[in-house]
C-alpha cells in the first residue's frame, strides 16, 4: 500500500528564540506576532534539487579551494564530518551543505567585517559539499579563530563554522552553526544562548573526533545533523493539490 | 515506563550572521575564485513559458530600517503551477532564487516568471528570510494583488483580515510589483510555520 510521506510539523521548542535582548541585533529584527501554523502545502513539500555535477574539484577543501590548490590556507587543518538524517533517523542523501566562517584570525572575507585580524591570501572562507547516499559528508579546512563582535561591550564569538542544509523539501531548509568541543567562549556567547534548552546547544557542539583525524596531517570534528522529518502513514485523507 | 519513540529533534537553527553571503552567494561578496557562478542566480532560464515580471522591495526592522544585510531565498511553481520534478513542469523554471539586499540602500529585486496556481493554491512565491539578528529563518509568501485568493489555504486563514494585505504585492506597473517585508511593528508581515 502506498504511504504517504508529509512534512512532520516543525518542532519550534528544538529552535533559539527569535527575541533575544543579549543579542542586541534581534530586539528590532524579531516578529512580535505568532508565527501561523498550518500544514505544509506543496510548496513546502517540494524544493530544488542540487546534483552532484555542480561541485568542483575543491569545492568541499576550504584549505585549497580559493587558489584551486596553488597554496594552503594558514592554520590548524581540520577535517569536519558527519551524517545528515531526518528527525526519523533517515539518511538524508543529496543534501546540499554549504559552510563559511573566519580565517585562523578570525577575520572574514567581507567588505562589512573590519577587524584588524589580517586577511589570509590563501582562504576565500567557503565550501559546499553534497552528502552520499547514506547522509555522510565531510570537508577540509582550517580551524576558524574566534573574535570580536560589537554587541554588548566585549562580546567575542566563540571559534563557529556556518552551515546551510537544504533537505529535499523547503520546508527542511535550516542556516546553524557549528562550534567546537571545549571552547569556554560558548557559554559567554550570546548567540549561542538564543538556544535556551542547554541540551539542543550541545548538539552544536562537534566534538574532537581523534579516530577520524590523521596522524602528522589534520584534527576531526564529527558534526550531525538531524532536519526535519516526514511522518509516514497510510491514512491520509488530504486533498490533492494542497 | 513506557516504551521510548524513536524520534530525533530538528538541529536548532542559528543566526546567518552579517556574513551569510560568503557561504551562500561568494560572487555577489566579492569571491570569485571558488565557483564558477553563484547558486540561484536566477529561477529560470532562456525558453520559460510565462509573464516575465519583476518584484522590488526592501526587508524593515522594527524601527522602520531597512536591512542591508539580509538574504532571501524564493520557491515558485511554473506558469502553469507545476513545481519543478512534477509531471509536466517547465524544464525552463528551476523555481530557486536567491537574491540579497543591496548593501547601501537595502533594496532587493527579484526578476521572475509569474506562477501558476498550485492546486486549489492562489499563486504565490515563498521566502525565506535570513539576516544577522534573525535567530531562526523567517518565512512568507509573496501573492499577487490580480489573483482570486478566495480558496487559498494561507490567506484564508489569516484571522486579521488586515493582515492579509502584508502577504499581497502591490502593483507598480507593467510586470512591475513591491513586496516590502516587516519584521515587526505597524504592518508587520505574516510569517509562517508550514
Amino acid at each position: 500500500m502506498a504511504k504517504s510521506s508529509r512534512l512532520m510539523p516543525r518542532d519550534q521548542t528544538a529552535h533559539p528564540r527569535a527575541y533575544w535582548p543579549d543579542y542586541k541585533t534581534s530586539v528590532a529584527r524579531s516578529p512580535r506576532n505568532a508565527l501561523l501554523s498550518l500544514e505544509p502545502t506543496v510548496t513546502e513539500e517540494t524544493g530544488p534539487v542540487f546534483g552532484h555535477d555542480i561541485l568542483g574539484k575543491y569545492d568541499n577543501d576550504l584549505i585549497q579551494n580559493f587558489t584551486q590548490g596553488a597554496s594552503l590556507a594558514i592554520g590548524e587543518r581540520i577535517r569536519v564530518h558527519g551524517r545528515v538524517q531526518d528527525e526519523n533517523g533517515r539518511a538524508v542523501a543529496n543534501a546540499l551543505i554549504e559552510v563559511w566562517q573566519a580565517n585562523a584570525g578570525g577575520r572574514y572575507r567581507h567588505v562589512k567585517d573590519g577587524y584588524f585580524a589580517p586577511l589570509d591570501p590563501g582562504f576565500g572562507g567557503c565550501g559546499r559539499t553534497i552528502t552520499d547516499d547514506d547522509g555522510c559528508y565531510e570537508f577540509m579546512t582550517v580551524k576558524p579563530g574566534a573574535y570580536p563582535w560589537p554587541n554588548r561591550a566585549n562580546d567575542w564569538r566563540p571559534a563557529h563554522i556556518h552551515f546551510s542544509l537544504f533537505g529535499a523539501s523547503f520546508g527542511q531548509r535550516l542556516i546553524s552553526q557549528m562550534y567546537f568541543e571545549g571552547d569556554p567562549l560558548i557559554r559567554l556567547c550570546p548567540i549561542a544562548a538564543t538556544i535556551e534548552d542547554q541540551g539542543q546547544l550541545d548538539r552544536l557542539v562537534a566534538p574532537l573526533d581523534m579516530a577520524a583525524s590523521r596522524p602528522m596531517d589534520y584534527l576531526a570534528y564529527k558534526f550531525d545533523i538531524v532536519l526535519r522529518g516526514r511522518r509516514q502513514t497510510m491514512f491520509e485523507n488530504k486533498p490533492e493539490g494542497l | 515506563m513506557v516504551q521510548p519513540l524513536d524520534i530525533n529533534r530538528e538541529t536548532p537553527s542559528q543566526t546567518a550572521g552579517p556574513y551569510v553571503h560568503i557561504g551562500c552567494i561568494p560572487t555577489f561578496a566579492g569571491i570569485t575564485t571558488i565557483y564558477p557562478e553563484d547558486l540561484g542566480l536566477s529561477p529560470f532560464s532562456d525558453g520559460a513559458k510565462g509573464d516575465l515580471i519583476t518584484i522590488t522591495g526592501s526587508i524593515f526592522d522594527g524601527t522602520g530600517w531597512a536591512l542591508r544585510d539580509a538574504m532571501v531565498e524564493s520557491w515558485q511553481a511554473d506558469a502553469a503551477g507545476n513545481y519543478p520534478g512534477q509531471p509536466g513542469a517547465d524544464p525552463s523554471v528551476t523555481g530557486f532564487c536567491r537574491f540579497a539586499a543591496d548593501k547601501d540602500s537595502g533594496e532587493f529585486t527579484l526578476k521572475t516568471i509569474k506562477p501558476g496556481p498550485p492546486g486549489s493554491q492562489a499563486p504565490h512565491i515563498a521566502l525565506w528570510v535570513v539576516a544577522r539578528g534573525i535567530n531562526t529563518g523567517l518565512s512568507t509568501r509573496i501573492y499577487f494583488p490580480e489573483d482570486d485568493h478566495g480558496s487559498d489555504p494561507v490567506l484564508t486563514r489569516i484571522e486579521q483580515r488586515h493582515r492579509v494585505d502584508t502577504l499581497i504585492a502591490k502593483k507598480t506597473g507593467d510586470a512591475r510589483y513591491r513586496f516590502d517585508i516587516r519584521l515587526q511593528g505597524e504592518g508587520e508581515t505574516v510569517f509562517l510555520d508550514m
